[in-house]
């Protein structure tokens, strides 16, 4: 997976305008060279090594195990990455291709600003122009990533059409795109968006799951029984299942954002409440209406506030390999609680999706069991988000 | 049986001269107002209606189609009412080719075979989805066949000449070669390259090749229309219907005195 085309059973697929057809050909071919060419996978490698912190710890909550009271829960720490979340794994990956393509500047979307500031940040460290589409209500609730990025050097522009958040990021960045295809690169984000980009991030996203993989096996001597990860796009759960899609008895556990709760509309669950559609290049679950006209989300978490998911994701549904749940603002903001007062890890607002799901299930499993939860993110860039929630004024 | 774009480029030929194809967005600024502009763009002298069907998400679009979408949308525009207009338009013009623009998730929601059985009987001719390029687009494109609905394929200044070959087989009714890298609205159409591209686009296809993005004043258009068969021109159109703010009759009567300029300026230019 996927075939020659893209697809992942009926989803992935190229669904772009002419212009961009060129392009995408151009990047799958650098693509498949580059993941069979030794020097350019040592340089990558060597760059999650010393530049991103790898491997990240695979660390035992041994005490939030003991409360929850069932299996023992241990966290992959992609939070203590450089940058503070997964997303660098994967922007290194696509900087380093940029740089083998000739491409001097790039461009990129994002919602909460992880994938932006990391984006900013190989951008700063390869001496490339960067350009960051965002949307404008997102800027004003990441005002933090918004500043680090600045500081990075990066241009950070506001999109103000649409829904003002994610989704609207992607469209401005793929007119960007279009419009400068002859030396831009554009770092997508997420396992979304027309092949190869599904694959690719997934490839570069994968080192997640074969260091917990081997890590789980060094310390416990054996396979997980269960991998929970949080899901917008679907990139740190995409990378933490992958290495595991073969390993039957390892379960996979994909957290969706229920916002207000799924009864309500007020959400980002596209796996859980959504219909089969085409967006941004790719055919998908997605939140639509009966026209087919993508609706506004709704997620305390903007990075997890968008209208559809990886298509890979949509497939592993659809087979039942991988099951998909969704966890409320609320039922995220009590683990994002939890987790720092019993473990000392403040996670992020998109992470603690997972870490509530998480608590849900862990109770349900033997003692001897052992569950993977994706710490995709610090949760730093969400203290103004959580505090204003709770009223209280910094 | 020849469909109303075949009959329409075959005249055009016999006339000796380039076509004018015309966009605008259904539903801007309400559903209402589309027909009467419809009526106005062929008193004006269009050849060629292309009708957009607003989406949320129109990422090949410069900001005033978006606009124009979402104008449209806000005032409960649907594909479905995009069909009635096309039933209402129909009701006194049944010559004027009218193809439906737009992007493929509308389409595929309702389902290829509905959608091309319903556009058919509503009295649209052709379809050209944005985001379908061919290789994703045979199940559509046979409900269309199936039905005489021509699909209009899009070629990019970027298109190999492998890729060209194969759109321009995939297409019907006519090619729309995309004059720029960019989105609708954006950067100026230089006629060169555009030359260049269309006497390829000559050897590979006996269809009509048409040519828009970039495309705003008379000028440009007369230029554009010495090399290819039609000229198309569609925000600075939908930008006249937004500056109206309303008014349909304002709208109508400008639009009409914009295209006559088009036309006009098109109708000088021998046709390549």
């Amino acid at each position: 997976m996927p075939d020659e085309m893209g697809h992942f059973g009926p989803y992935g697929g190229r669904f772009v305008a002419e212009t961009l057809i060129a392009p995408l050909a151009e990047l799958e071919a650098a693509y498949t060279r580059y993941l069979q060419d030794s020097e350019f996978v040592a340089e990558f490698d060597r760059d999650l090594k010393y530049y991103v912190g790898r491997p990240s710890p695979l660390y035992h909550a041994e005490r939030w195990s003991r409360e929850l009271g069932g299996a023992q829960v241990y966290l992959k720490r992609e939070d203590l990455n450089h940058t503070g979340a997964h997303k660098i794994n994967n922007t290194i990956g696509q900087a380093l291709l940029a740089r083998r393509m000739g491409k001097q500047r790039v461009i990129a979307e994002t919602g909460a600003g992880q994938h932006g500031v990391a984006s900013a940040t190989v951008a700063a460290r390869f001496g490339m122009q960067c350009r960051v589409y965002m949307g404008a209500d997102d800027i004003k609730r990441q005002s933090i990533n918004v500043f680090r990025m600045k500081l990075l050097g990066a241009e950070v522009v506001p999109v103000t059409s649409g829904s003002r958040t994610l989704k609207d990021a992607l469209n401005e960045a793929l007119r960007d795109w279009v419009t400068n295809v002859d030396d831009t690169f554009y770092i997508i984000g997420t396992v979304a968006g027309p092949h190869p980009y599904p694959a690719m991030v997934r490839d570069f996203q994968s080192v997640i799951g074969r260091e917990a993989r081997a890590q789980c096996l060094e310390q416990t001597g054996r396979l997980p029984d269960m991998l929970v990860a949080c899901v917008g796009g679907g990139s740190n759960a995409m990378g933490l299942f992958y290495p595991f899609i073969d390993d039957q008895g390892v379960a996979l556990v994909g957290v969706e954002a229920a916002g207000d709760g799924i009864a309500t509309g007020r959400h980002s669950a596209p796996l859980s409440a959504g219909t089969p559609g085409v967006l941004h290049g790719n055919r998908t679950y997605l939140m639509q209406d009966g026209d087919g006209q993508i609706i506004e989300t709704h997620s305390i978490s903007a990075g997890l506030d968008y209208p559809g998911v990886g298509p890979e994701h949509a497939w592993l549904k659809d087979c039942g390999r991988a099951t998909y749940a969704a966890v409320t603002d609320d039922e995220a903001l009590a683990a994002f609680h939890t987790l720092t007062r019993v473990e000392g890890i403040i996670p992020a607002l998109e992470s603690s999706h997972a870490l509530a799901h998480a608590a849900k299930l862990a109770p349900t499993m033997r003692r001897d069991q052992i569950m993977v939860v994706s710490l995709s993110g610090r949760g730093d860039k969400d203290i103004a988000t959580v505090a204003a929630r709770e009223g209280i004024t910094l | 049986m020849h469909s109303r774009i075949q009959h329409r480029f075959s005249e055009l030929r016999t006339a000796r001269r380039a076509g004018l194809i015309t966009f605008l967005t259904a539903g801007d600024p309400t559903p209402a107002a589309t027909v009467p502009c419809m009526h106005a763009l062929v008193r004006g002298g269009a050849d060629l209606i292309e009708l957009g069907i607003p989406f949320s998400d129109p990422m090949a679009d410069g900001p005033i189609i978006q606009r124009a979408s979402e104008r449209a949308l806000a005032a409960g525009m649907t594909l479905k009412k995009v069909l009635e207009t096309v039933v209402e338009f129909r009701r006194d013009d049944r010559v004027t080719p009218v193809v439906l623009m737009g992007y493929l998730n509308p389409v595929e929601h309702w389902g290829y075979e509905s959608f091309a059985e319903a556009a058919h009987e509503a009295g649209v001719d052709g379809v050209l989805l944005v985001d379908l390029p061919p290789e994703e687009g045979d199940e559509l494109r046979q409900a269309c066949l199936a039905r005489g609905l021509d699909q209009v394929l899009l070629i990019a200044p970027n298109s190999t000449d492998e890729r060209m070959a194969s759109v321009c087989r995939a297409a019907t009714g006519f090619v729309y070669y995309v004059s720029v890298k960019g989105v609708t609205g954006g950067k100026a159409v230089d006629t060169t390259e555009v030359k260049a591209k269309v006497a390829k686009l000559r050897m590979l296809t006996e269809l009509p090749v048409g040519v828009g993005f970039g495309v705003r004043t008379p000028e440009q258009a007369a230029q554009i229309a010495g090399v290819c068969d039609a000229v198309i021109v569609g925000s600075a159109l939908v930008e006249i219907v937004e500056k109206a703010g309303g008014d349909t009759a304002r709208a109508a009567t400008h639009l009409q005195q914009f295209v006559a300029g088009l036309r006009a300026a098109v109708g000088a230019a021998a046709a390549a």
